[in-house]
Order: C-alpha cells, then sequence, then structure tokens
C-alpha cells in the first residue's frame, strides 16, 4: 500500500504541492528536449534524403564546436568565427561526398551505415590531433548569448530561467521553421524529398545525387553547431559530447526517422518525461539517474505498439 | 473517348532539327560490366519526330542500352551524338537538362508523394527562380510555380488522371503509376523521351489507353520517342523504326514489316536448332 501511493499518488501531490518546482523542471525538460530535437532533425535530415542512418551527427556536433572554439583559440574574432566554422562544415559535407558516399552509392544501407561509423572514429582522431583532448569551454559571452537569468515568483514560489537556455530555445525554433519552410516550399527541398523516396526516379527527373548529398550534409553541420553551442554553453566543449547523439536513438524511435515533426515532438517529449520521472519517481524510489536509460525503455514501449514510430510514415507497400 | 486538349501547349522543345532529321546518332557502343558484355558495338540513329522502337529477347541489352543514353551507364567504347553534340559519358541530370526524359522498367516514382507533385518534380530542371524567392514562396517564385503548375493540369488531363490528382501514387494501382511516371516524364517537355516497357504487367484495356498516350503525345507534341517493348502486337503498330537486339548485338534495323520476316529476327524469338 505504501509502495503503490509513493507511485501512484504521492508523486501528483508533490505537483501540485509545489507548483513552481514543478515549472522549474518542465522548462528544464523541454530546454534539454530542444537539444535532443535538434540532434534528432540532423539525423532525420540525412535519413530523408538518402536513407542513410549518419551515425556520425553527435561526433559532427563536437567538431563544429572545436573548431569554433578553436578558430577562437586562435585569435579570430568569435563573429567571424562562426562563418569560418561553417565554412569548414561545408568543405566537410563534400569531402564526405567525394570521399564516402560517391563511391558507395548503390550500396546496402547497412554499408553506408558502417561507412558513418567510419567517419565518426575518424573525425575523433582527426578531431583530437587538431584540437586535442582536453575540454574546452564555449565562448558563450563572446558569441553575445547573454548568461544572466530571469527569475519569476509565480503561486508565491520561484522558478529561475537562464537567459542562455531561453536564447538557445528561440534559436531552434527559428532554425527549425526555417528548414521546414525550406523543405516544403523550394524546389531544392523538393529534390531532397524527392531523391529520398527513390534514387533512379530523382536522378532521371534531373536531380543531382551528389549537389543535393553535400547540401543535406552541409544542413546537418549548420545543425551539428547550432547543437554544438548551446550544448557547449551548458556542459563544456568535449569529446564526451558525443554521447548525446544516442539520446537522439530514441528520440527517432518515438518520432519516426522519416519525420522532422517527429523528432521535434518526440525530442521535446523525451526531455520533458524524463526530467518528470527523474525527479518525481526516479529519486525518491530508484536512487535517481534514470535520465539515462528512461528514454530508451520509453521508446522501446513505443516500439512495441507502433513500429513505424509515433509520426513515422506509414509503410506503403504493394503486395 | 472523352474531351481532351488537341492543341497541347506543352510542346517538344523547338530544338533546330527539323522532322526526319537525325536527332540521335548511337555509334560503336559497347558495354560490359566484368567479363560480361551487355552490349557489344552497337549503332543506330534516332530520327526527330519517329516512333522508334527497341526489341529482344530477354537479356539482350536492351535496358542497358536505355541506361547508356540517359548516362545512368558509361560505355567503354563507343559515342553518342545528341542534337548535335558528341559524347560518351553523361551524367544522368546532365542528360535530363539535354532533353532526355525516361520511364522505368518497374516504375520508379516517388511514392509517398501525390501525383500532382510527382509531375511537378519532373519539372524542377525547368523551374529558374533562384534559392532565395524560392524561400519566401513570393514574386518571381510563386508567378512561376503557377505557370508550372498550369502545365502539369494540362499533362494530368490529358493522361486521365484527374482523379488520383493528390492521391499518394505508392497506393495506386500499377497501370495507374505507369501513366503517372508517362506524365513525371512528359512534364520534363523532352526532346527524346525513353520508355521501358510502357505496357509491361497490363491488361488489353490499358495497353490500349497506354498505346493511345503515345501515339498522342508523338503527333501532337511532336515528341520523338524510343520504347522497349515485349508486345509485338504493340511494337509493330505503334513504330515508324525497329531495331533489334540479340545477346548484346544488333541483329536487325528497319521498319517493322521487314523487320518481321527478317530470318535473323525471327530465329532469335523462336530459338534455332544449331
Amino acid at each position: 500500500m505504501e509502495f503503490l501511493n509513493s507511485i501512484f499518488v504521492k508523486p501528483f501531490a508533490d505537483m501540485v504541492g509545489a507548483p513552481d518546482f514543478l515549472l522549474q523542471v518542465l522548462w528544464e525538460g523541454l530546454v534539454a528536449g530542444v537539444l535532443y530535437a535538434l540532434i534528432a532533425l540532423g539525423f532525420v535530415l540525412i535519413y530523408k534524403s538518402s536513407r542513410i542512418f549518419n551515425f556520425a551527427q553527435g561526433i559532427m556536433v563536437v567538431f563544429a564546436a572545436l573548431t569554433l572554439v578553436g578558430f577562437h583559440e586562435k585569435g579570430v574574432p568569435a563573429l567571424l568565427a562562426v562563418p569560418l566554422t561553417l565554412l569548414v562544415m561545408f568543405i566537410l559535407a563534400v569531402a564526405i561526398e567525394r570521399a564516402v558516399l560517391r563511391p558507395l552509392v548503390n550500396q546496402p544501407d547497412l554499408i553506408l551505415f558502417m561507412a558513418t561509423i567510419g567517419i565518426t572514429l575518424f573525425l575523433i582522431g582527426f578531431g583530437e590531433i587538431i584540437f586535442g583532448g582536453e575540454n574546452k569551454v564555449m565562448i558563450t559571452e563572446q558569441l553575445y548569448i547573454p548568461t544572466g537569468s530571469f527569475e519569476f515568483e509565480p503561486f508565491g514560489g520561484f522558478v529561475s530561467i537562464e537567459q542562455k537556455d531561453l536564447t538557445a530555445v528561440i534559436g531552434a525554433v527559428l532554425l527549425v521553421v526555417g528548414l521546414l519552410v525550406f523543405l516544403n516550399r523550394s524546389k531544392m527541398g523538393r529534390a531532397i524529398r524527392a531523391l529520398g523516396d527513390d534514387h533512379q526516379a530523382a536522378l532521371s527527373v534531373g536531380i543531382s545525387l551528389s549537389t543535393i548529398w553535400v547540401l543535406v550534409w552541409f544542413i546537418a553541420g549548420v545543425i551539428a553547431l547550432a547543437t554544438g553551442i548551446v550544448w557547449g554553453a551548458r556542459a563544456g566543449v568535449s569529446f564526451a559530447l558525443e554521447v548525446i547523439a544516442f539520446k537522439a536513438l530514441p528520440v527517432l524511435m518515438l518520432g519516426g526517422l522519416e519525420s522532422v515533426l517527429g523528432a521535434i515532438v518526440g525530442g521535446l517529449a523525451i526531455g520533458v518525461l524524463e526530467k518528470l520521472f527523474e525527479i518525481y519517481w526516479g529519486q525518491p524510489l530508484l536512487g535517481g539517474n534514470t535520465e539515462t536509460w528512461f528514454a530508451f525503455v520509453l521508446a522501446l514501449v513505443v516500439l512495441l505498439f507502433r513500429p513505424q514510430g509515433l509520426f513515422g510514415e506509414k509503410i506503403i507497400e504493394r503486395v | 473517348m472523352n474531351s481532351r486538349p488537341e492543341n497541347l501547349v506543352v510542346a517538344a522543345p523547338d530544338d533546330g532539327i527539323p522532322a526526319g532529321e537525325l536527332l540521335m546518332d548511337v555509334r560503336n557502343v559497347s558495354l560490359s560490366f566484368g567479363g560480361v558484355k551487355a552490349i557489344t558495338d552497337i549503332s543506330f540513329n534516332v530520327r526527330k519526330g519517329e516512333i522508334r522502337a527497341i526489341i529482344g529477347p530477354n537479356g539482350a541489352g536492351k535496358t542497358s542500352m536505355l541506361n547508356v543514353i540517359n548516362g545512368f551507364y558509361t560505355p567503354q567504347q563507343g559515342t553518342i551524338v545528341f542534337r548535335g553534340q558528341e559524347r560518351r559519358s553523361m551524367k544522368p541530370h546532365h542528360a535530363v537538362r539535354q532533353g532526355i526524359a525516361r520511364t522505368f522498367q518497374n516504375v520508379a516514382l516517388f511514392k509517398g508523394m501525390s501525383t500532382l507533385d510527382n509531375i511537378m518534380a519532373g519539372r524542377s530542371v525547368l523551374m529558374k527562380r533562384n534559392l532565395f524567392w524560392q524561400m519566401f514562396w513570393h514574386g518571381p517564385a510563386l508567378r512561376e510555380e503557377i505557370e508550372h503548375r498550369e502545365k502539369v493540369e494540362e499533362i494530368i488531363d490529358f493522361l486521365e488522371i484527374e482523379h488520383i490528382r493528390r492521391t499518394p501514387v505508392g497506393k495506386l494501382p500499377y497501370g495507374l503509376q505507369k501513366r503517372v511516371e508517362l506524365g513525371r516524364a512528359l512534364a520534363m517537355e523532352p526532346s527524346l523521351l525513353l520508355l521501358d516497357e510502357p505496357m509491361a504487367g497490363m491488361n488489353l484495356e490499358e495497353k490500349e489507353d497506354m498505346s493511345r498516350f503515345i501515339i498522342d503525345v508523338n503527333r501532337q507534341r511532336g515528341t520523338t520517342i524510343a520504347l522497349i517493348e515485349h508486345d509485338m502486337g504493340v511494337v509493330m503498330d505503334l513504330s515508324d523504326r525497329v531495331v533489334v537486339l540479340d545477346y548484346g548485338k544488333k541483329i536487325a534495323d528497319d521498319i517493322p514489316d521487314v523487320v518481321k520476316s527478317d530470318k535473323h529476327v525471327i530465329d532469335a524469338y523462336l530459338g534455332v536448332a544449331h
């Protein structure tokens, strides 16, 4: 009885009892969710256009962040370092297309997936040679990202919202809106969707495989940089950041690999739910640290009932 | 027959080649995969405005030939002269820009997209406005999109597929998918239209419809067509000239009546005692 009470009654009583604290938890979850969504978005874009599950998205986040900080360490002004980093990400996209994707065109998905693991390992080694292995600090202030915090007192309580988190959320929203408009409204966007559907058909209507692939990997690089800046501002820049890519996996399972909307909703849902679970169930009942596994268990449950994810495209197959 | 536009605005582009003149000349093309020879020293030409058939038993190299023409394969030997330009290899998107459109044996459509979007995709090469305007769905890009939409609607009317305009093509029956695929190729306003077995897997009625569309495209728009087909009745009725391949070699090349009675062709199709 005591046990059931602590699962089904007490957490909700706590939530109602301290609504300000609940708000704080929700906000923290939302911010984490935005970041998960951003990473998942990088995966979705590349998967949509080339059916490649890009294992390297996580390391691209680290690589972009390190490059940005690296340029700044070399004395490049922060606001100039951003376009320079974008240039590096573009060169990386071209290099990946030339050296990896083009020779492997038409190979089975598994081989391309392995190739992205290769890219990951290469970028880890290459990054360490150039930038060294030690942790760096994101150049938050130099990029004019505000670092103070807003404080509210709703319900007679206390909620604190860090300005850099707020900036991150606003920035992510702008990025996503821009991306959606581009994908749905432009000829290039249509080409990206077409390519994901059928390579042969896309080629036959005059879509250039290499142009689109470079474009898509570059967009993934831009997303990686945005993620890197935001996450780096919260947790510092190091190769350990790469593991956040794994957090994108349950998001993708939840949202479906092909849905931009799914990535966003999935990311936010996992961010918020894992935070709620950690605070109200995990810490009192399970000794905490549930955030490392909660998302995966949730994804597993979703997969049991909807194998294509919550927003995945219906699998249409004629027999 | 219901009302179809008689004078189609979407015509084959004026490529400056008068009807009956050489549009494409395939010269001594050979293609092999490792040790397997798919095509051996094949030459033939296509004249502006004609319907040209490529026939032959299974594995004769017909589809390989089409793949060479639209740039999917690069031949080891030989060249192709198209609209006066000579080339050996070419990326598929360059071939499209030169005015070559095609359909596939096993229907290659964007299955998750609607009929309308599929055909619209065929016009992407013809769209000129830059990314900036496209992003904002505004100004010249919007005007352009509307223009292209009109042309696409015309094609939809022509192929009598109005009722499936918004349906994801993956849900359509095979015969209709083939028709949508033809629509997408037409939307590209090609100088040369390559059709890889346009009637494979169709019933008699669907075949008759498809034949009618092919003839109309050829007559009304003046589009030059090269097609591969297994149904001999259809081939002999539709085409102006026929080239016959067997084991990657050309064994006949003439008007249908002559090809029909050619000894080599009969042997290739019926088998011959050695």
